[in-house]
């Protein structure tokens, strides 16, 4: 066995060790803008690292395997990297950034000032632990760092310090503890019937029990508990009721973070599980895949119709939330790599998309002077014109208008569905159009309101606001990865086919 | 005066965001009017009680269902400790037949969670960490979270704890506390040498200053012990924990060599890293078990 030091192997363990470093070292920093500076410093880096790593494995057309101290596989632990997982490496890098560039100044006001800085903690936690969960290939690393997101979620919600917002946590804090006790309870089944925690050997085990029908019923509580654990987690349709309170509770910033990235960590955790665990045949077989299916078409449409119903911004955002997560999860279950692929662009897309509209929707509700119904915000696209901007192209994002991002996946999700027959290809379709109407229902009467001046233009009505130069950068920023991803689609499609492929093929 | 809102005026002020009222005046006149809602209503217990039937119900269907299945599920399941079982594997096996040799830990347990599977036990002890930041985010006692009463009943509350003698606790506190965190040292001390390790080892010094706090007041205990002890020592401990198992993983994943030396089995100075990381352990759970009694008591630690 010939091993030469290959440093780019270990941009993952890099990775993820500084930004828990980060975590680590910040209660020493009192001052909440030398704990931000810290922090955005370690996003860039890692986020660069992470570019480094997606080339290097692109270029190779290679997945490897990095063992975790000095024990292989099935004894140590493990994480598993291919162009998939670089990928995602570098979405999270990239949203984090610019979310926090564009959202820091609502955190400063915010938060008092002696609390900043366990903030960036919890962020830079979030980051670590998002990393961890991409990168993992061990089952039970996997719920370490579940469990480190779930605290440092409800932290970031907490943050803001009022009554609402505790409110709000206990909401999230009990779906969160549901989802994760269900995907512990799985984990132990799982260990119980194939007696591994490593993504290969498990693969191994339940090829093996599926061959043989041991265990049959085991195995399908099994699969059920660790979809259902992650469904509840990232917020599928019946399991949602947390998110608007939560989301509406807390500062723009956390529920960018949260909606943006927080609920795309479990949504990649279960799309490794059905590629490098349970294999997508054996949830086809095992009825999951429908389940999923079903619970990601009323998820598209329900979501939708909550959001048309709502009148304050945050909690329409975070309905329509609820919304994007059940397309993913109908990808996932439509059981095809077509399908598959058409969940994974949209996780970018809307990751890139909800974190801006967010972010935006803090900018509006600011200079509204903390008002956050709808009317209210009247004529807010013209105090601050940037944030309106914004806010537009997200939400033509989020319709589904060619050039931005949301109109890639949605065709790749009707592309996927043309593959299928039958009822199957009739309710996808049916579900894209249905839900596209609801968008467009909920999103332009509020573009239409944001750039409506109000009648009664008393002063300070269309006083234009202060836009900090941060939050400039961090809007055009934006606005140009929602075109690159909805204009120069092709590389990103590429690369997650190949990681996709490469996915499939180890075992 | 009957107001007839055309399709136009009704899209226009749907657009707007304001309600559709269609024949407005006769629902204005007679409307229920709706309470304003507001969040601490809004978990009243009245309205909670108001669907208790179903909840009720529905609590009892859902968890009857759920033992069903897991019974179910355990019957099928291979019993525990069957030799023939899967879980009885070659990773079982390494462990116990090479652990010695390759961790140089006696307390096969030890070996696993802090060499084998360290990096799992690094995040569960960053679970901790995360915890005390958590706990400390919510109730450390600042101008948006307290009030005037509060702070009266406070004030009150140490007039009360100074004035009350208290002597059996404090005397036997003050026999019990120092034995209590002395075995505590000893147990994460042979970690790696007999049962117990950083996290049962760390949560009974843990336990001896929450005695001793209890016993003599959170003053006394802040000569010693404040939120800057807290975090120094938790941030020490992470930090080594953090670098010597990058140290670790580094030279492991690399083939580097620069193996820690294992020592002799047996010998308290044994086992490469996992003393060192045993203390880190027991020192991070001591200050959040104490950490989360101070907070949740009096708000400061």
């Amino acid at each position: 066995m010939e091993h030469h030091l290959n440093l780019v192997h270990n941009i993952p363990f890099f990775s993820i060790f500084f930004a828990m470093f980060c975590g680590i070292i910040t209660p020493l920093i009192k001052n909440g803008r030398t704990a931000r500076r810290l922090h955005g410093f370690m996003v860039l880096l890692i986020g660069a690292l992470s570019v480094v790593l997606l080339v290097n494995v692109t270029q190779n057309g290679e997945a490897f395997t990095f063992m975790m101290g000095h024990f292989p596989a099935p004894w140590g632990n493990e994480l598993r990297v291919g162009p998939l997982e670089a990928l995602l490496a570098v979405l999270v890098s990239v949203v984090m950034f610019l979310t926090i560039t564009g959202g820091s100044d609502i955190i400063f006001k915010e938060i008092v000032p002696e609390k900043q800085n366990l903030y960036f903690i919890m962020l830079n936690a979030t980051f670590g632990a998002m990393l961890a969960m991409t990168y993992t290939n061990d089952i039970f690393t996997g719920y370490v760092f579940i469990e480190i997101l779930t605290i440092a979620s409800c932290t970031l919600i907490l943050a803001k310090g009022t009554k609402q917002s505790i409110v709000g946590t206990t909401h999230y804090l009990v779906f969160g503890c549901m989802g994760s006790g269900l995907f512990l309870l799985g984990v132990c089944i799982l260990y119980g019937i194939t007696g591994h925690l490593l993504f290969p050997q498990i693969k191994e085990g339940v090829a093996a029990l599926m061959a043989t029908g041991d265990y049959h019923f085991a195995l399908m509580i099994v699969v059920s508990l660790m979809f259902v654990g992650l469904g509840i987690k990232s917020a599928l349709f019946p399991f949602h009721s947390a998110l608007p309170t939560a989301y509406g509770s807390t500062m723009t910033t956390s529920s960018g973070i949260l909606s943006g990235l927080v609920l795309k960590a479990y949504v990649i955790l279960a799309i490794k599980l059905t590629f490098e665990v349970f294999t997508v045949q054996t949830l086809v077989e095992l009825k999951i895949a429908d389940v999923m299916f079903v619970l990601g078409v009323l998820g598209m449409v329900m979501g939708s119709v909550y959001a048309v119903r709502e009148s304050r911004m945050k909690r329409m955002l975070a309905y329509s939330s609820v919304a994007q997560i059940g397309y993913i999860f109908m990808g996932i279950g439509l059981g095809s790599v077509a399908g598959m692929l058409a969940a994974c662009f949209h996780v970018f897309a809307h990751a890139v998309t909800k974190s801006m509209l967010f972010v935006c929707c803090g900018a509006f509700i600011e200079d509204a002077g903390g008002k956050e119904q709808l009317e209210n915000l009247k004529g807010a696209a013209h105090r601050n014109p940037l944030a309106g901007i914004g806010f537009t192209v997200g939400a033509l994002s989020m319709i589904g208008v060619p050039l931005f991002a949301g109109f890639i996946s949605k065709l790749y999700f009707a592309m996927a569905a043309v593959e299928m027959t039958g009822p199957r290809l009739v309710l996808v379709l049916a579900a894209l159009a249905i839900s596209m109407i609801l968008n467009a229902m909920y999103f332009l009467p509020s573009v239409i309101a944001i750039w409506t001046r109000p009648k009664e233009d008393g002063e300070g009505a269309s006083k234009r606001a202060q836009i900090s130069s941060t939050f400039a950068l961090a809007m055009v920023l934006f606005i140009v990865v929602n075109l690159v991803l909805g204009i120069g689609y092709r590389p990103f499609i590429d690369v997650m086919k190949l990681g996709i492929e490469l996915i499939q093929m180890t075992l | 005066m009957s107001e007839n809102k055309s399709f136009w005026q009704r899209l226009k002020s749907w657009i707007d965001g304001e309600e559709i009222l269609i024949d407005a005046d006769k629902y204005i006149s007679t409307r229920e009017r709706k309470e304003r809602v507001s969040y601490e209503k809004a978990v009243s217990m009245e309205r909670l009680r108001s669907n208790s039937t179903l909840y009720r119900v529905l609590c009892v269907a859902i968890t009857v269902i759920f033992i069903a299945v897991m019974l179910r599920v355990v019957i099928d399941l291979p019993m525990f400790g069957d030799p023939n079982g899967v879980t009885v594997n070659e990773v079982g096996q390494r462990y116990l037949e090479q652990g010695i040799e390759e961790t140089g830990a006696i307390n096969f347990v030890a070996g696993m969670i802090l060499d084998y599977r360290a990096f799992d036990t690094f995040g569960e002890s960053n679970v901790l960490f995360m915890a005390v930041i958590a706990v400390l985010m919510l109730l450390q006692r600042d101008k948006k979270n307290t009030s005037a009463a509060e702070d009266q009943e406070m004030a009150e509350d140490e007039v009360f704890d100074s004035q009350d003698s208290k002597l059996i606790l404090k005397k036997g506190a003050k026999c019990l506390a120092p034995v209590v965190i002395l075995y505590g040292i000893y147990v994460v001390l042979n970690g790696h040498l007999s049962p117990g390790g950083g996290f049962s080892g760390g949560s009974i010094i843990g336990a001896g200053l929450i005695l001793y706090s209890a016993a003599n007041g959170q003053k006394k205990m802040q000569t010693f012990f404040t939120i800057k002890t807290l975090t120094r020592i938790s941030v020490a401990c992470l930090l080594t924990y953090c670098g010597c198992k990058s140290y670790s993983f580094f030279t492991g994943a690399n083939h580097v060599g620069w193996e820690i030396p294992k020592g002799t089995p047996g010998a308290i100075l044994s086992s490469g890293f996992i003393l060192p990381l045993n203390i880190c352990v027991g020192l991070v759970v001591a200050c959040t078990m104490y950490g989360f009694y101070a907070l949740f008591t009096k708000g400061e630690v």
